[in-house]
């Protein structure tokens, strides 16, 4: 297969797969003993309230119906109405975005300065010390609850220390919107208590969502020097006599950095997986926080709202990186 | 045996596999190895929130349980629930995979494709709507992963399938008239064991940890479960005081994570010299 068609069958794919994903929640949503009607209404509605909410969402139609006018809904880009923020789950979803966003994009700077250069380390130092206590490290890494990690990152720095805050984006008001990027807006606005304060609140939540895929990071990184450098192509740089240096900074890094890119769309979900857990533990408002609390509460709008804007994201990510690691190896491609 | 002096020899594998003896030995001996087997339901508001001492090893609850016994137990439910899920994950996805490997048409494809929905949002996400729709019980957490989990081995076993299907030794199976089904149970499970194995003792700890989370978010088991998830949940509140309340459940799911991963990472480098890790 080649690399459009590739592309093609991907693109193909796109759509009947978040309607499949949008059909799990959906069913899943509706199996469910309590009646979203009754809950939407509140506590102390009476039945006629009940009955009229009922029909203004449309729950008193049959399944297959509720579903076709929910993806109908869905195409001309209503995602419906939140049953307890009252708002258009849309608006909800794009003014939580971005707070996920400047969480995750830290995680990645972090995790890829932290372990792209130690992968290379340990892959080129193979067996060394240095080697063999950063994959105690790694391996730990991966073993850590992220919630309770969080937890204890909390309760060093924030309780004990007084270093850094509990929890939030920032004190006092917040700058101006402009990106949403709370850091970026406090730099735009120049004031520097605001950078300041915007700073000390993101490190702990980054901290803790980077660690899983900054292990990841290195894993792959090291494997990936150590696959190159073993590889006839080196040995044959080698055997000309090349200089080490050349050979690594010319031909390992390239080569073997390319195996770290076609992870990114593994790092990527547990970013994701990790903003849900560490956003609700440091009550950092993005999608995360917004998934759990609406999960608790039974609102399935905003749920199926988040699934598919998740879902969405990850599946573009994964083509994007299928797209980009055929084009980097066309070995991969078939 | 060859096998099991390599295994010896490599001290990771070797510190995993502790690890995971002395989490079955705490399991299933834990009404003898506790102090106070009775403080999973008992409580004694008395002693509530005592820091770690000769009687209470590491410390006393809310409600003045032995946080040490409680953990105990906790394994079992740990080890019962993640050994269930990926039990159920694996009956589910291991025969799908074989079967959508072995036949190319167009049931394998629609197979695959339900199993990418499955994969198309995090498994945590996932995980948490199924559990909070079906409602907060051990059972559904346990209902709940296998459904998450299943794609991965479906995904894996697939792929190995596929690559055994143009092996010789499968296709002169089928020359000398051997059925479908005869091949696939007798030819090419038995030769993509290995990379189920290696896959299942990591998908155990993935397991845990997210079983772990559930509990956190209060989807697990109600109280008084010692569940590890929810007694770090329950810790919260009593923080910066009782430091110890969330310690020793905390360092409990890393050290079975830990041993899982461990071991797996080990099995890897016996059972498939391909992917070795030190090469």
């Amino acid at each position: 297969m080649n690399w459009l068609s590739m592309v093609a069958n991907r693109l193909l794919w796109f759509v009947p797969t978040l309607v499949g994903l949008l059909a799990i929640v959906f069913l899943l949503s509706r199996v469910i003993p309590v009646d979203p009607a009754v809950l939407a209404a509140g506590e102390n509605a009476s039945a006629e309230q009940v009955q009229q909410v009922r029909e203004r969402f449309g729950f008193d139609k049959p399944l297959p119906v509720q579903f076709v006018n929910y993806l109908r809904d869905i195409a001309q880009g209503n995602l419906g109405t939140s049953l307890f923020t009252q708002q258009p789950i849309v608006d909800d979803l794009a003014s939580r975005l971005p707070a996920t966003l400047e969480l995750t994009i830290f995680a990645v700077l972090i995790a890829g300065l932290i372990g792209i250069p130690l992968g290379v380390f340990c892959g080129l130092h193979r067996n060394s010390w240095i080697d063999h206590v950063l994959r105690v490290v790694t391996v730990s890494g991966l073993a850590v609850a992220s919630f309770w990690l969080a937890m204890q990152l909390q309760f060093l720095f924030s309780m004990k220390l007084g270093w850094l805050p509990l929890s939030g984006r920032i004190e006092g008001f917040p700058p101006e919107t402009v990106t949403g990027l709370m850091l970026v807006d406090a730099l735009i606005e120049g004031d520097r208590e605001m950078i300041g304060s915007a700073l000390r609140h993101i490190v702990l939540p980054t901290l803790t969502l980077a660690l899983p895929a900054a292990a990841t990071v290195v894993r792959f990184t090291r494997n990936g020097v150590i696959g190159v450098i073993n590889s006839p192509s080196v040995a044959y740089q080698t055997a000309m006599g090349f200089p080490r240096r050349l050979i690594v900074w010319k031909y390992v890094l390239r080569m073997a950095l390319t195996a770290t890119v076609t992870q990114l769309g593994l790092i990527f979900g547990i970013l994701l997986a990790g903003a849900v857990v560490v956003e609700t533990v440091f009550d950092w408002p993005g999608l995360g926080a917004y998934a759990v609390r609406s999960i608790l509460q039974s609102d399935y709008n905003a749920v199926m709202g988040f699934t598919l804007c998740t879902g969405a994201l990850f599946v573009f990510i994964n083509l994007l990186v299928d797209m980009l690691q055929a084009a980097i190896d066309p070995r991969g491609a078939a | 045996m060859d096998l099991l002096k390599r295994f010896a020899r490599d001290r990771a594998a070797f510190i995993g596999l502790s690890l995971l003896a002395l989490l079955v030995l705490a399991a299933l001996f834990a009404p003898l190895l506790a102090p106070f087997p009775n403080d999973v339901f008992d409580f004694h508001i008395g002693n509530r929130l005592q820091p770690p001492s000769g009687t209470a090893l590491f410390g006393t609850d809310r409600m003045g349980s032995d946080i040490f016994s409680r953990l105990l137990f906790g394994a079992r439910i740990t080890l019962m629930l993640a050994g269930i899920a990926v039990g159920s994950a694996l009956i589910i996805g291991v025969p799908i995979g074989l079967v959508a490997g072995y036949y190319q048409n167009w049931v394998s494809d629609a197979l695959m494709r339900i199993a990418e929905i499955f994969l198309a949002v995090p498994q945590i996400v996932l995980a948490i709507a199924i559990a909070q729709t079906l409602g907060p019980s051990i059972e559904n957490v346990i209902l709940a992963l296998s459904l998450t989990y299943w794609p991965f081995w479906a995904r894996l076993v697939y792929a190995e399938t596929r690559s055994m299907r143009n092996e010789v030794f499968v296709e002169s199976a089928v020359a000398l008239g051997a059925s479908p089904w005869r091949v696939i149970v007798l030819h090419i499970l038995p030769n993509i064991a290995s990379p189920i194995i290696v896959r299942t003792s990591i998908g155990m700890g993935a397991t845990i940890l997210t079983a772990a989370t559930l509990g956190f978010l209060g989807l697990g088991a109600p109280p008084p479960t010692p569940e590890w998830g929810r007694m770090i949940a329950e810790s919260r509140e009593f923080l910066p005081e009782a430091w110890w309340y969330a310690l020793a459940p905390g360092v409990a799911i890393f050290l079975t994570v830990l041993g899982f991963n461990l071991f797996g990472d080990g099995l890897r480098d016996i059972l498939d010299p391909r992917t070795r890790r030190s090469v």
